[in-house]
């Protein structure tokens, strides 16, 4: 490198574009491997149905989210919390293993950047053509070229923008209120803020949300080790650089190709490279984890018949230390990597079983605040409780409440309901005990709903039975013996 | 707005914060125009800021974008033209007039709008009729249990000073009309103190005592004969059979339900100090066609719609 001199420079700098050269390789098929299969999930999965209904929709307005066989309501935001621990232990783990694959092949903003890419290429060309064209005084050719680039990229950004929101409004419904300027303002807002996020970012911000904007790229260093795989460079195979001719490399005494390190300096490795880093100086911030030189620098060495991997996949233990790939492998399995996994699966199992078991029943039992405790005929004591009962499954139940905790406990009101499939109703119910029995002061009831028609969906939740002063057993004559 | 005593407040703060947007923007100007001179690092590689922490961390100089400071600028014109369009300097109010009770009223007509066609159907028909409609019986239970179920309770039971609505007692007439015209304007019912018109302490409680005798509770049979001799004060609003009057909301004394409590003290406070009731209006609050639903449910809490439609 040359040594940088006093520079002066402004706070604020213009970004330089980057063009990266197209390359193929293992890595770039496996992210187009990643970009077919992120993108046909996520612009597949809102056209599936299920039992009639969508099968995935998030429905704001009446606070219910149907994923496929599941109906979850605004109380079982739990879940939603749990599966963002999931993924943010899913992303430690993977990163601490093999560092940002998540940023190199899968994540939306490297997707959509391929994509849009693929489009750029198609119309304005390769990566010198684009230079070309960029240099270029406007004329016809500019001009069409650049306005069908951003047509298409326009076209692709609002399908994306569409199938966003057609998760929260019905998919179906959407493109037939599109077609016919029916939308609701917020919708308009939401698609036409998605499209335009997904144009401004895949088509214009590109590397700069990984590089100024994006938290996750920052903090995964934390998570680095020097058993993380990245992309390196091997300094020791690849220096001191410098062009060759094949005939000088057949040619020349053994010595003379000992002082030539392998690396070319043909700065393909540069070219591909979509955040414009030289790999050949180390880890970079920058550096997504791509491969893109990877590919690039193996398709060299395999022109100058030298061996792949002056590019590759290691950790920094292994390229200093210069060991062997098993020697390599076996460090994947240290204690960071396998308390992450612990976690990880004890998370997965926790989340999957509760969602599994859970029932499709809810009830919040609400004392009247009004009223204490009210003596009715016979001396018995009454209590008035509101019970807000959901019906969380999709088909409607007949239920039973029942109540207990003191003897001769029971209702004074119906104990029989009807609710509907996703269904929601709040029952005023009265309970009374005998005269004399409970103490004065709290007692510890429950109330159960039960299915009648499914027992095995119910529930059984806690409330407090008051009974006045005097007319109960006073606080140190509990009755313990009968229980 | 009269939010202030003095007009200068309203200057202030406008002055504050036109001052500060405009500080803002100031600053950022003058920092875009700034130049650094960068110089390398020891090692001769990267130039940094010259701050080091912790012995060894340092911050490298490298500028920011510059689409970065243009974010900057367009976030002071959305508040500038937020000043301009909503209240936010001193007492202004804003080009678009918005205020929060605006808004609530806005959605109020809103809801409205889409609610109101329903109810619009119910106060078309007799109550008696509504009253069996279960589909109204599920909004005036809802309705019941939003507004009035604080007082009257989830089952409108009542409790001491709130009337139970489920039993056929009624202080001003128990027909669907006259349950409608409760709703809507409410009710006060007023017991004046009568301990000085009866006399002495000791009438009060023989006043009492007869009270009692008069829906067959268990009274002291010397102070009641006693106190029948007093009880025409009272006959004057609860009658002479002591049956009530449902015309003045009196309440029928000779049955054995109590708003207040049938004990002998009870009763003798009551007479004392007399009682003073309020039923709020709703109909400014809830509007005649949702007292209409609620009036239905209401009178179906003590009767069997179905059965008498």
């Amino acid at each position: 490198m040359s040594t940088p001199e006093v520079s002066v420079i402004k706070m604020y700098a213009a970004r330089e574009e980057i063009y990266p050269r197209e390359i193929k390789g293992r890595y770039a098929t496996l992210r187009w491997l990643c970009v077919w299969l992120t993108q046909l999930v996520f612009y597949g999965l809102p056209w599936l149905q299920w039992n009639d209904r969508q099968a995935l929709l998030f429905d704001l307005g009446a606070r219910k989210f149907y994923i496929f066989g599941i109906v979850l309501w605004p109380q079982d935001f739990i879940y939603l919390a749990v599966l963002l621990i999931i993924c943010a232990y899913g992303l430690f783990l993977v990163t601490a293993v093999a560092g940002r694959v998540w940023c190199g092949f899968a994540c939306p903003q490297t997707v959509y950047t391929e994509i849009f890419m693929w489009i750029e290429r198609q119309v304005e060309g390769t990566r010198s053509a684009r230079m070309r064209l960029d240099k270029q005084p406007w004329g016809i050719d500019k001009l069409w070229r650049k306005s069908a680039k951003h047509l298409a990229w326009g076209a692709v950004a609002l399908w994306t923008g569409l199938t966003f929101v057609g998760y929260f409004t019905p998919v179906r419904s959407l493109i037939g209120a599109v077609a016919s300027l029916g939308l609701g303002p917020w919708e308009w807002f939401w698609i036409l803020f998605y499209s335009l996020a997904t144009y401004g970012n895949a088509g214009w911000m590109r590397e700069q949300v990984c590089k100024y904007m994006c938290p996750y790229a920052r903090f995964q260093s934390s998570m680095f080790d020097k058993d993380t795989l990245i992309i390196t460079y091997d300094t020791d195979r690849g220096e001191p650089r410098g062009p060759r001719s094949k005939t000088a490399a057949a040619t020349a005494s053994v010595a003379a190709a000992n002082a030539q390190g392998d690396c070319i300096d043909c700065s393909m490795c540069v070219q591909v490279c979509p955040t414009g880093i030289d790999i050949r100086d180390g880890l970079q911030y920058e550096c997504i984890g791509c491969a893109a030189c990877v590919d690039a620098c193996n398709s060299v060495m395999a022109k100058i018949d030298l061996p792949a991997g002056l590019i590759r996949y290691s950790t920094d233990h292994a390229i200093s230390k210069k060991w062997s790939f098993k020697q390599m492998q076996a460090r994947v399995l240290r204690p960071r990597v396998l308390i992450y996994t612990a976690i990880l699966a004890l998370i997965v199992t926790a989340f999957f079983t509760s969602l599994f078991m859970r029932t499709p029943l809810k009830m919040d039992v609400i004392r009247d605040r009004g009223s204490m405790g009210r003596e009715v005929e016979e001396g018995m004591i009454e209590n008035v409780y509101r019970l807000q009962i959901m019906n969380t499954d999709e088909i409607s139940h007949h239920f039973k409440i029942s109540v207990h905790g003191i003897d001769g406990i029971a209702l004074a009101s119906a104990d029989e309901l009807d609710l509907e499939g996703t269904g929601s109703r709040a029952v005023p119910v009265r309970v009374r005990i005998p005269a004399g029995e409970g103490r004065s002061g709290s007692n510890k009831i429950s109330f159960t709903l039960v299915a009648t028609d499914h027992d095995s969906q119910q529930v059984t939740e806690k409330a407090v039975f008051f009974v006045p002063r005097g007319a109960g057993h006073d606080d140190h004559d509990k009755k313990h013996d009968d229980h | 707005m009269a939010d202030f005593t003095s007009g200068f407040w309203n200057i202030f703060i406008t002055v504050l914060t036109l001052l500060g947007v405009f500080g803002c923007g100031l600053l950022l100007w003058a920092q875009s125009r700034q130049q650094i001179v960068v110089k390398p690092g020891a090692d001769g590689e990267v130039g940094t800021t010259g701050h080091v922490w912790d012995e060894n961390l340092t911050e490298l100089n490298t500028p920011m974008p510059r689409w970065w400071m243009w974010l900057f600028y367009i976030t002071i014109v959305f508040g500038l033209v937020y000043l301009y369009l909503y209240p936010g300097l001193g007492s202004y109010a804003g080009k678009l007039g918005w205020t929060s009770t605006g808004e609530y009223a806005e959605e109020l007509k809103k809801a409205d709008a889409e609610y109101g066609p329903l109810f619009d159907g119910f106060v078309k028909q007799d109550l008696k009729t509504v009253a069996a409609d279960p589909k109204a019986h599920a909004i005036g239970e809802r309705l019941f249990l939003t507004y009035c179920s604080q007082c009257h309770g989830s089952d409108a039971h009542g409790s001491k000073g709130f009337p139970n609505l489920t039993d056929k007692d009624w202080l001003y007439g128990g027909d669907p009309e006259t349950i409608k015209t409760t709703l809507l304007h409410g009710r006060n019912g007023i017991m004046p103190p009568m301990g000085a018109a009866l006399g002495s302490e000791k009438d009060v409680e023989n006043v009492a005592q007869y009270v009692l005798s008069l829906s067959d509770s268990t009274s002291d049979p010397i102070k009641r004969v006693l106190g029948q001799s007093k009880f025409a004060v009272c006959a004057a609003c609860h009658g002479a059979d002591a049956k009530g009057n449902q015309a003045l909301g009196s309440p029928n004394l000779t049955d054995k339900i109590w708003l207040y409590g049938g004990s002998a003290d009870t009763i003798m406070e009551t007479i004392r100090k007399g009682r003073n009731n309020v039923m709020p209006a709703f109909k400014d609050f809830l509007g005649e066609a949702k007292v209409h639903v609620l009036a239905a449910y209401v009178w179906s809490l003590s009767n069997d719609p179905v059965a008498q439609k």
